[in-house]
């Protein structure tokens, strides 16, 4: 009981930080995947390494907020429901992380025609997913704000992915010198991208529930 | 002999605190926002605080109501009420003791005869159907108070959630006080009339009879919410109340607001000095006062989970109880009177010339109260004892509390970090097998190659022995038996070579797993042909792997198309590179 409030001011700054962490990784997934578009290997390389460790960090912190909450039974009746926001925040990390390795590995020929169209569905993707760290950070210091911020996830949402058919279709309709196998792939990093937005969605859903509860 | 008889007022005080300490602590022990030991230790403390500072306010009603002279009829009043609240919480009905000893007080006056002042009785009527509905507007008006002020605050969950912690358990604290200075007068007020005249001097204070009495009762509600309250913590208290921390902290601080407000004697009096209608001291129903609360909120979120039917049982339990326990309560003193032969009335007048005689008979009033003196240092020094024992046990339980928790909360990081590189030594080891596998692989294979190209160039440096042969043989003047047997033996040499089938194995030692995928996908390949693939692997030529298979290049170009024809492979596609992709 006396050491309540040290541990709540230490578990705030936690995730503060881990929200911190979390957003600076949106940013060098977006400057990752416009590096490698513009061809600068080096950079791109860069933030590979990057965001590889902001995500190692982002799950050193949210190994130790668990911890916390478990060990000095921290807001006992949304306990659950928070770890779980935390997780699924930790699932947009994962996948940025994820999908700029896959760059690497896989190397995707995007062709001239489509690299603008590519090169703003990761903006808007990554936009969706800045809106819903906010969100998720408001919700903490002022529920009645998170409805706002929500609005703005979800439209980015509905947004990426009208962009992510329009890049399909041209590239399924319109670029005959694609083979098939290109067209394949990239369709395939098309959904990658759009499944970042997705992620930011759920987190989107989860605060919504998250604010029922909390209203009640 | 009074003690004995107390024990049916002290059943119904461990009942009291068993149930009522739920009101107060249930939600916050129910959803662990407060342990149920600390809970528990500062409900008993200020329960009896409250019992005992506090507690006469409401008594002195209940004697206006029927004032209980004998200790049998207190006895029986006091039991009557105890189990007919508790028949009537079986039956699930939100009674409360209150109700249960007005009853039986009431019963009580019939049986003896004496006048029931309706006054009292109304202002005691009055004051149950006021709890509740007092209960809802205070919960209401701090509930609206609490959303300003979050509202006006931007506060952290978490902090919010620490400040919570503390104000439930300071609410609870004054709840428990309320409880105690309003709930006592149930527990012990059919008493007062009998209690004996004795005083325990304890040098810087002096308790009288009353006080003792109030005392012991406050002791026998928080010996109820020792033993038996964590039970109904866990399970009604959370069903009753199953709402967020803030609406719990409202709803506890609202029930121990009316409470204090029916049991505070100061309160009564300012009202009274402002020109105010005294507030009526009466013990009311705590369940009932939560359930008002409840509803307040309940209402102000727009009329959302309120169970109406609730209403119509507590109004039940105003009827009902009362009645119950004045009608058991007048049976069981016409049973005890006449069976048990044991005295449950006293006649007023003979009380009246007892007194009498007794300020007669003895002129100094204080002589004639039992006056008990207690060796006064060695008491301080073993209350002064207990206390520093009790303040040092704190701290140290405290510390080993955060100490262990510290301790619990470092050793799972750290377990999870032994386990982490545990499984990066792991995955290490196994990387370190695979890349020393993938070495030895390499090795083999450029052995293999170093192997074939060996016995290209051997074949090709016998080829060319065997056609110079050729050529001396054609000579008239060369020996040529000799020669021909040179020439046997290196044909001979060209077809059994020792390095060729160490070459062999080699083949089908490096190609199991590539054999494996072959005859999956090519299940009807011979095993000549399967070599002549993995040689195709090798990125061999035809004419190199005619030498070393020691048969002809247009042998290899004819296997091959075979080869090709079994694996049904188009004229546009590359045996070799399909091959090597497999």
């Amino acid at each position: 009981m006396i050491k309540i409030f040290k541990t709540s001011k230490d578990v705030i700054a936690n995730i503060d930080e881990y929200f911190d962490t979390i957003e600076l990784g949106i940013l060098n997934f977006k400057e990752g995947v416009n590096n490698y578009l513009d061809g600068n290997t080096a950079d791109f390389e860069n933030n590979l390494k990057i965001i590889d460790k902001l995500e190692e960090k982002a799950d050193a912190i949210i190994r130790k907020i668990e911890n916390d909450f478990y060990v000095y039974s921290l807001l006992p009746n949304y306990a659950s429901e928070i770890l779980n926001l935390l997780e699924k925040v930790d699932d947009i990390i994962d996948r940025t992380k994820n999908t700029l390795s896959q760059f690497d590995v896989e190397s995707p020929f995007i062709p001239e025609e489509i690299k603008n169209d590519f090169s703003r569905l990761v903006n808007i993707s990554v936009k969706t997913a800045e809106n819903a760290i906010p969100a998720a950070r408001v919700f903490f210091t002022d529920p009645n704000l998170v409805k706002d911020k929500i609005q703005k996830v979800v439209f980015y949402e509905r947004e990426t992915e009208k962009l992510a058919n329009k890049i399909k279709r041209r590239t399924f309709k319109e670029l005959d010198q694609l083979k098939l196998s290109e067209k394949t792939h990239l369709r395939y990093f098309t959904l990658h991208i759009e499944e970042i937005a997705d992620a930011a969605k759920v987190v989107a859903k989860m605060l919504s529930s998250l604010l029922i509860k909390i209203k009640m | 002999m009074f003690l004995l008889f107390l024990t049916s007022g002290l059943f119904l005080g461990w009942s009291l605190g068993a149930n009522d300490a739920a009101n107060i602590f249930g939600s916050a022990v129910g959803s662990k926002m407060i342990k149920f030991s600390v809970a528990v230790f500062v409900a008993s403390i200020f329960v009896i605080l409250g019992s005992f500072i506090q507690g006469s306010g409401a008594s002195n009603t209940l004697g206006e109501l029927g004032s209980v002279n004998a200790i049998g009829g207190a006895f029986t009043v006091a039991l009557c009420a105890g189990l007919t609240v508790f028949w009537m919480t079986k039956l699930q009905l939100p009674v409360s003791s209150s109700q249960g000893i007005i009853g039986a007080i009431i019963g009580w006056n019939f049986y003896s005869g004496n006048p029931t002042d309706m006054n009292v009785l109304g202002k005691i009527v009055g004051a149950w159907i006021a709890g509740p509905i007092l209960g809802a507007i205070f919960a209401i008006l701090l509930y609206l108070l609490l959303k300003l002020i979050l509202n006006k605050n931007k506060i952290h969950l978490l902090k919010l959630d620490a400040y919570l912690k503390y104000a439930l358990l300071i609410v609870g604290a004054f709840g428990a006080y309320s409880l105690g200075a309003n709930n006592v007068a149930n527990v012990v007020g059919v008493f007062i009339p009998s209690v004996p005249e004795i005083e325990l001097n304890f040098g810087i204070f002096i308790l009288d009879g009353k006080q003792l009495l109030f005392l012991i009762g406050g002791i026998s509600i928080a010996a109820g919410i020792i033993t038996y309250s964590k039970k109904v913590m866990m399970t009604v208290g959370n069903n009753l109340m199953k709402l967020s921390s803030e609406s719990a902290l409202v709803i506890v601080l609202a029930h121990s607001l009316v409470l204090f407000v029916f049991s505070s004697t100061t309160l009564s009096n300012i009202f009274q000095s402002v020109g105010l209608p005294a507030i009526p001291l009466v013990p009311v129903s705590s369940s009932q006062a939560v359930v008002g609360a409840i509803m307040g909120i309940g209402l102000l979120k727009g009329g959302r989970n309120i169970k109406f039917n609730i209403l119509g049982k507590i109004t039940l339990g105003w009827i009902a109880t009362p009645i119950l326990a004045g009608l058991t309560t007048f049976v069981s003193l016409f049973f005890m009177s006449n069976v048990f032969k044991l005295v449950v009335v006293q006649d007023e007048s003979l009380v009246v010339s007892q007194k009498i005689n007794a300020i007669i008979s003895s002129p100094k009033i204080s002589t004639s109260v039992a006056s008990v003196n207690l060796y006064q240092p060695l008491l301080f020094a073993i209350i002064g004892f207990l206390l520093l024992t009790i303040v040092v046990l704190l701290v140290f339980l405290t510390r080993k509390t955060s100490k262990a928790k510290e301790e619990e909360s470092s050793d799972i990081l750290i377990n999870y970090e032994s386990q982490e590189k545990l499984l990066q030594t792991e995955l290490q080891k196994v990387n370190n097998e695979n890349a020393k596998l993938e070495k030895e692989i390499e090795f083999k294979r450029k052995e293999q190659m170093g192997i074939a190209i060996s016995i290209i160039q051997k074949n090709q440096f016998l080829e060319k022995l065997k056609a110079k042969i050729d050529k001396i043989i054609l000579k008239p003047e060369v020996n040529t038996e000799e020669l021909i047997l040179l020439k046997t033996l290196i044909l001979e040499n060209l077809s059994i070579d020792k390095e060729r089938e160490k070459f062999n194995i080699y083949v089908n030692e490096l190609n199991t797993d590539f054999y494996l995928r072959l005859s999956n996908r090519y299940p009807g390949l011979s095993e000549n042909e399967q070599r002549l693939t993995a040689l195709i692997r090798l990125n061999l030529s035809s004419k190199e792997i005619a030498s070393i298979l020691n048969i002809s290049t247009k042998s290899v170009e004819v296997n091959r198309h075979r080869l090709r024809k079994k694996m049904h492979l188009k004229r546009e596609e590359n045996l070799t590179e399909l091959i090597s992709k497999l």
